[in-house]
């Protein structure tokens, strides 16, 4: 009874919706590249068909500026990147490129992060500060400060248009088994979880904002909101605190194992390392 | 006559008290998802209520619903059903239901229970042990959603 009445209620026809659905066609082509934006779904995303791309759900104008690496925003902090590469710093006297001559080499990393090396899970953050405070005898940098998203960036754009490829069997299974509890626990005063806007609505208006799958590929990512790059873990905090939860901590366990969780839902699309979003 | 006299008296004590506190969200009356009695006592202003329907900081309905009543919003959401015809959808009681704790109505959906004030997981500190809207605004945006008939 009470359902017949909400199905009536959802079936009502539209008379103001402002629909933006995602364009079918539309291509992220950088550099004569075509990204992959659109890819089945791996078995272990069990409700969903099809995994996309965040680029998807943004306006045309935001897309744009993906498009070319000289319009990219992110691209002034990926050069700060580069001059911090050959920087000596800490008691070792040593600069990135001291150890790693050229940055290209990289190629291929960032698709399997993160991963589990010796019982941990370690994401590209660890490893950076791994170097600088084992090898450089250097201060490690914040989670989510400018001289590290500027130096995941550098790193992560060396694999760009490589399909995101985790692993999440093996030692790598209980981070990942938690990742998605946590990806399906409603929290907060306004007792959502992160499927609640980004599997089961996704490409639907949320208010102004266009509700993509919520996926990790492109990060971290420029955002035009505060002008400058982002990390994963920070877009997880802000989407706890919209939902008025209390965010888990930055490179914390539960964001490292959501981070796996959420990079294995977006098996197949390319790296878009550095993505520009609103 | 005298026992009378002071039945009417506790009674009518009873009912200012009940007009003075609103409903406490954790006993209010939910009747397979409806809410037949007034949080408040006081009825509900729909002028405020189409306020606390639009407000970011208040109920934020348009985030997820339609609502053609208000086309001078520019943002509307459309995560929920369109807010056009709710009052001849749904009467007071079920409309209340819906409002105060929709889980009520609609298992396992996703919009917030807007008079609740426990149960919940990790709530931020200024939220915690706090209801989205005040009772009354609860009644307010019910007298609102009212006027939305076809
Ligand atoms: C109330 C709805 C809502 C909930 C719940 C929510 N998000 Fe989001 N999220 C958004 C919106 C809106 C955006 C910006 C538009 C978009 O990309 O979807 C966003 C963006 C993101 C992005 C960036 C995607 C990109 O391509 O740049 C990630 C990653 C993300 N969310 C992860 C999460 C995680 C993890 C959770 C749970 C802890 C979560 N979200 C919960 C609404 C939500
Ligand atoms: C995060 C999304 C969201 C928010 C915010 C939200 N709703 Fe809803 N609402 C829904 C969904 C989804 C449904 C449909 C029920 C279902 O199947 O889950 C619904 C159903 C309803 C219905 C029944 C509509 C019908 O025709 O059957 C009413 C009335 C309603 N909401 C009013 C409100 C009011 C008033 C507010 C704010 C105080 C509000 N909603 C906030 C998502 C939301």
């Amino acid at each position: 009874m009470m359902m017949t009445k909400t199905l009536l209620g959802a079936a009502c026809l539209s008379v103001f919706a402002l629909t933006v659905h995602a364009e079918e066609g539309a291509k992220l082509i950088i550099d004569g590249e075509e990204l992959t934006i659109r890819a089945n779904a791996p078995a272990h995303a069990e409700n969903i068909d099809e995994v996309s791309s965040g680029w998807i759900y943004r306006s045309k104008e935001t897309q744009a500026l993906q498009l070319d690496d000289f319009d990219n925003p992110a691209f002034v902090f990926v050069d700060q990147a580069i001059d911090e590469w050959d920087k000596v710093d800490g008691s070792e006297g040593k600069a990135c490129s001291s150890c790693h001559e050229n940055v290209e080499d990289f190629a291929g990393l960032r698709p399997t992060l993160p991963r589990v090396d010796d019982g941990k899970l370690v994401s590209m953050e660890n490893l950076v500060n791994e170097c600088r405070t084992e090898r450089m005898g250097a201060e490690p940098w914040k989670w989510s400060k400018g001289k590290m998203t500027s130096m995941t960036a550098l790193i992560g754009v060396q694999s760009r248009g490589m399909p995101v490829n985790v692993a999440i069997d093996g030692d790598a299974a209980p981070f990942w088994d938690k990742g998605k509890e946590l990806y399906y626990t409603r929290v907060g005063q306004l007792d959502m979880a992160c499927s609640n806007c980004h599997e089961d609505n996704y490409d639907t208006m949320i208010r102004a904002d266009h509700l993509s799958q919520g996926q990790i590929n492109g990060f971290p990512t420029y955002r035009l909101k505060n002008a400058k790059l982002n990390s994963s873990h920070a877009r997880f905090k802000g989407c706890m605190s919209n939902i008025r939860a209390e965010p888990y901590k930055e490179g914390g366990p539960e964001f490292q194992a959501l981070e796996l969780y959420l990079a294995s839902r977006g098996q197949g699309l390319s790296v878009e390392t550095p993505s520009v979003r609103n | 006559m005298k026992l009378f006299s002071i039945t009417a008296v506790v009674a009518g004590l009873l009912a200012s008290a009940a007009f003075a506190e609103p409903v406490a969200p954790s006993v209010v009356k939910y009747e397979d998802g409806v809410v037949m009695a007034s949080l408040t006592g006081v009825a509900g202003d729909p002028v405020n209520g189409r306020d606390v329907f639009k407000n970011r900081k208040q109920g934020n309905c348009l985030a997820c619903h339609v609502n053609a009543e208000m086309p001078e919003e520019s943002f509307h959401g459309e995560v929920g059903p369109e807010m056009a015809g709710v009052a001849d959808r749904w009467s007071v009681g079920e409309l209340r239901g819906i409002v105060s704790n929709s889980k009520m109505m609609f298992e396992g959906t996703i919009m917030p229970a807007f008079y609740r004030d426990t149960g919940f997981d990790r709530p931020l500190e200024k939220f915690s042990g706090k209801t989205i809207l005040t009772a009354q605004q609860v009644e307010d945006v019910v007298a609102y959603l009212r006027t939305l008939a076809e």
